[in-house]
């Protein structure tokens, strides 16, 4: 450990660092008045250069990356316990809205996880198993979300009714989006869409006369339990499903309920998901992912392969998207912004590519981390950022991931 | 006709700050073959650094227009320089030879990082510029319709040019140009001829994003308005452009730059604006369908 | 025996370079044909052509199957892997490093298990056709892995094996494929003599036991002169000698090439 290199090393850093931060940091447009005041705020620089000197220093007592070293005891930890950890997290969750310090505000949060975590899933499917950079995921779930919005909207329709129409449009425009661009390269492909998801947006501003524009829609329709509203007065009259029950209506009921309907879709995706992964198609997509001249020399078509990642992940961004909508009860198109489709994909970077139990921990993580405070909310993204930078280099497998084979030799015994 | 030429002439302008963009995309493409994400960022900090600049030189007081011009060119070049430098080093150098999706992701989260650092340190508001260079020409009038050329919209096009030619030269005639040529068809073989490839590389992105420096103090200038997002919109539509002209070419970088420019003036000026950010997305998917190679690029062909 | 596969008038040109010229040969059913020549003869980039990753600049590359005769030239990669029954090992050893031994040789069978799955419907719902489709393809599995020495590394990640079981997995791997003509570009590269010679008798067997033609990129002659029927000798992208291992052993053009002209 050679102290004076590491000096130097750190000092050549924060002299890079004085450089960047001079102007940005050094000075502030922000006053309020005439728009060409400008203050200084040298302290930042000088709060900035010593951090960067000290962070730079403590850095290089970490260990260097090995790449095929042994991964992090947190993953083989999870990988092994595996089973027990998603039982238990499955008993925690189906307990959680009975639990003592259960609010609706905690149950409405414990719901948005589930709604990300399956959102991780589904982006997982291109991004972790096939190894496709979608950079507008927010696009898929917003054909989904307003699928909802808008057959409510023009022909009344139910959540239910919604939903599966929901996953089946989202589906298909990811498979129009793909056909004409599956060929390209990685980096294209992800520009490609990143510029999709910004175009659905715009689209979605812009056609006011369908989709009521920046206003959004409200009124959403909410889930029913076979056709018995959960609410207080059933619309058109009906009965409720309190009033079926004969017991009072209370609010948190419609929060439970939200929730646990959320919960099952949830178990199903992931239940088709691990079950996918196990058939030739989800291998086809690990090896596409893994080399795709290998693949192509086996025989397997790159282009349909894709193709059905990016259907799969889309059907599941759908379903995932009326969800997101009607736990709002509103849709606006600020909702499925660059921001979105980012915060996606630092899940599944973070938790860790291919591995279900990891993007659920990374998802509730990241979810539930800017609730700590309007100060940490203001840092989430550029967190983000920085975390997926920083997973690049150290863990790029994720913070919690290992892949399990999808078969094994003894399966051959059955 | 009046209009048509007033759409060209704003296409020309606006072509040349995607040409300046564009070539920082095209070089580092070429060089380690990935799209630098971050590379509209660059961009918009090249922006900042002009406007805060300006405000700097206003607080002390200069305020003759060439001098004030100069010094911020300088100034802006310095910075951004040294952050397209700082996030090759970060977030690329040690990604290479990793998977292939690691140092796209890095970009991406390199990409929100700055745009964030930049928002959180200068607010999320809109930042305005009062006009320092005025005054133009009147070309001609007809239909009641006056077509405008500004001094500005002259400058920026004799720049972006004379910037352009510039960098033929050096890549053409000096050692650089000729390791960065070295270094774009064998990395490898480079090296061992003694080519010194991580600076060779550093060059490229410092050149890059003083292009891009140039690019956001012209943006500065004429519209007078920026704010933390407009490198996103910005590096894509330069992309577009690097794309166009045949992702690699340093000409194509160019020609893309002031095609896509003109289209989307056109575009707007003849159709609608709303959608003006759509008709440049559609150039780049047509293009990567049909014509991946660009217009002045060579067709790529795999090594197994 | 007929010819498998008939090249006839193959030319490759990357721009200002000809990489092949004019090249002409056959390889027959069920025999081992090697293709050999001095470094940059243009040996991979006949391979590439013929599974489809280059597209010739002009030639016909004729595979006889079935009486049918498919034109290689005008197919797809994947295509000619899939239905002209062309299977390839590369020159840098590319198998699914990430993944297990295992799943390598079940990908390689993809897309018989993909038909048997209905477009996955009948492998959601689990239905018997399918788990019928999954164990046939997990024992031939088994049967390569017994054959190459890697049962009991089955579950271990191809990427920690050691050089020469990768090389030998890579083609345990084409050969799930079930084939009709197995590629192997310089599968001996690297190997110890002992392991040569156990990469000997594998093709071998895969001729005599499989009946699948081999086409063989080698610059090994303990492998070439020993197993080879035939063998064609390439330079600078023309073919300069083609017969039997003895004929091409004394050929005085193939001698020129190798080792230049004597000194006088």
């Amino acid at each position: 450990m050679d102290l004076g290199r590491l000096a130097k090393d750190a000092a050549l850093a924060a002299f890079v660092a004085l450089i960047l931060a001079i102007p940005l940091a050094g000075f502030d447009t922000n006053q309020p008045g005439a728009s060409a005041g400008i203050a200084t705020r040298w302290n930042w620089v000088a709060i900035a250069v010593a951090a960067v000197f000290v962070g730079r220093f403590v850095i290089g007592f970490l260990p260097r990356r090995r790449p095929g070293g042994r991964p992090p005891v947190v993953s083989l930890f999870l990988a092994k316990h595996q089973n027990i950890l998603g039982w238990i997290g499955l008993g925690i969750a189906v307990v959680w809205p009975f639990l003592p310090f259960a609010s609706q505000y905690l149950l409405d949060l414990a719901t948005a996880v589930l709604i990300y975590i399956m959102l991780g899933w589904g982006l997982n499917v291109v991004v972790g198993l096939a190894g496709l950079l979608n950079l507008g995921y927010a696009a898929f779930y917003a054909v989904g979300a307003y699928t909802l919005a808008l057959t409510a909207s023009y022909w009344n329709f139910g959540f239910w009714e919604a939903l599966p129409l929901a996953g089946l449009m989202s589906a298909i425009v990811g498979i129009l989006l793909a056909l004409p661009v599956l060929r390209l390269r990685g980096d294209y492909l992800a520009i490609v869409t990143l510029g999709f998801g910004e175009i659905i947006r715009i689209i979605l501003i812009n056609w006011q006369s369908f989709t009521y524009g920046p206003n959004g829609i409200n009124g959403l329709p909410r889930p029913t339990f076979f056709g018995l509203p959960l609410a207080a007065r059933a619309p058109g009259g009906g009965e409720t499903f309190t009033q079926f029950l004969g017991i009072d209506y209370n609010q948190a009921q419609r929060y439970i309920y939200l929730y646990f309907v959320t919960l099952v879709l949830a178990l199903l995706v992931n239940l088709f998901i691990l079950r996918l992964r196990r058939l030739p198609v989800g291998r086809a997509w690990e090896a596409l992912r893994e080399d795709e001249i290998a693949s192509r020399a086996l025989g397997i078509n790159p282009v349909s392969v894709k193709l059905s990642a990016f259907a799969v992940g889309a059907l599941l961004a759908g379903f995932a998207g009326v969800f997101f909508a009607t736990r709002q009860g509103f849709v606006s198109p600020e909702s499925f912004n660059f921001q979105e489709s980012a915060t996606v994909l630092a899940i599944v970077v973070l938790g860790g590519m291919g591995s279900q139990l990891g993007i659920a921990l990374a998802a509730i993580i990241l979810v539930t981390l800017p609730e700590f405070g309007r100060d940490f909310a203001q840092f989430r993204m550029l967190l983000f950022g920085a975390a997926m930078v920083g997973i690049m280099i150290w863990r790029p497998r994720g913070l919690f991931s290992i892949r399990t084979p999808s078969i094994r030799l003894r399966d051959a015994k059955r | 006709m009046a209009y048509f030429l007033q759409q060209l002439i704003n296409g020309l302008t606006l072509g040349a700050i995607y040409a300046l963009i564009a070539i920082g995309y095209t070089m580092v493409y070429g060089i380690i073959g990935m799209i630098n994400f971050a590379h509209g960022e660059i961009y918009m900090i090249g922006a900042f650094v002009s406007l805060i600049t300006f405000f700097v030189l206003g607080a002390v007081g200069v305020t003759w227009v060439p001098l004030a011009l100069v010094v911020v060119l300088v100034s802006a070049m310095f910075f951004t320089s040294a952050y397209g430098w700082t996030v090759e080093r970060v977030a690329y150098r040690p990604l290479r030879g990793s998977f292939r999706l690691a140092p796209l992701i890095s970009a991406i989260g390199m990409s929100i990082f700055l745009q964030n650092y930049v928002q959180l340190l200068q607010g999320a508001q809109v930042k305005s510029l009062p006009p320092v260079v005025t005054g133009g020409f009147r070309l001609m009038e007809s239909g009641g319709f006056a077509v405008q050329l500004s001094y500005l919209q002259i400058i920026i096009v004799l720049v972006t040019i004379a910037l352009m030619a510039g960098f033929s030269v050096m890549i053409a005639a000096t050692p650089l140009g000729r390791a960065q040529r070295a270094c774009e068809q064998d990395m490898t073989m480079a090296a061992l001829l003694g080519v010194d490839v991580d600076r060779t590389i550093s060059t490229t992105f410092l050149i890059g994003a003083a292009l891009a420096a140039v690019a956001g103090m012209m943006v500065t200038l004429y519209y007078g308005v920026i704010d933390f997002f407009i490198g996103f919109l910005a590096g894509m539509k330069a992309f577009t452009a690097a794309v166009l002209g045949g992702i690699g070419s340093l000409p194509g970088a160019v020609l893309g730059g002031f095609l896509i420019g003109i289209i989307e003036a056109f575009w707007s000026g003849y159709f609608s604006s709303a959608y003006k950010d759509v008709a440049v997305f559609g150039v780049l998917v047509l293009v990567l369908i049909f014509r991946p190679s660009g217009l002045l690029g060579r067709p790529e062909i795999e090594k197994v | 025996m007929s010819a498998l596969l008939q090249v006839e008038d193959l030319t490759m040109r990357f721009g200002g370079l000809l990489a092949i010229d004019r090249l002409s040969f056959a390889a027959d059913e069920e025999k081992i044909t090697a293709v050999i020549g001095p470094n940059g003869a243009g040996k991979t980039t006949v391979f590439n052509c013929l599974t489809g990753f280059y597209r010739p600049t002009s030639g016909s590359l004729a595979l006889h199957r079935e009486g049918r005769q498919l034109r290689l030239e005008r197919m797809d990669g994947w295509r000619i892997a899939r239905d002209a029954g062309i299977a390839r090992t590369f020159q840098n050893i590319r198998l699914f490093a990430g993944m297990t031994v295992l799943e390598n040789l079940v990908i390689a069978q993809h897309n018989k298990l993909m038909r048997a799955s209905g477009w996955s419907i009948a492998g959601l719902l689990g239905m018997a056709r399918y788990r019928s489709a999954e164990t046939t393809a997990l024992e031939r599995a088994a049967a390569w892995l017994d054959r190459i020495g890697l049962v009991d590394r089955a579950d271990h990640v191809a990427g920690t094996l050691p050089y020469g079981d990768q090389r030998r997995l890579e083609i345990a791997r084409a050969m799930c494929t079930e084939p009709v003509l197995l590629c192997l570009d310089e599968p001996a590269a690297g190997l110890n003599p002992h392991e040569s010679h156990e990469l000997n008798r594998l093709l071998l067997s895969i001729r005599d036991r499989d009946r699948v033609a081999i086409l063989l990129i080698e610059h090994d002659m303990n492998v070439v002169m020993g197993i080879s029927d035939r063998v064609v000798v390439l330079d600078y992208g023309k073919k300069i000698a083609d017969g039997t291992p003895n004929d091409i052993r004394v050929d005085p053009a193939v001698i020129k090439a190798y080792l230049g002209e004597p000194e006088t």
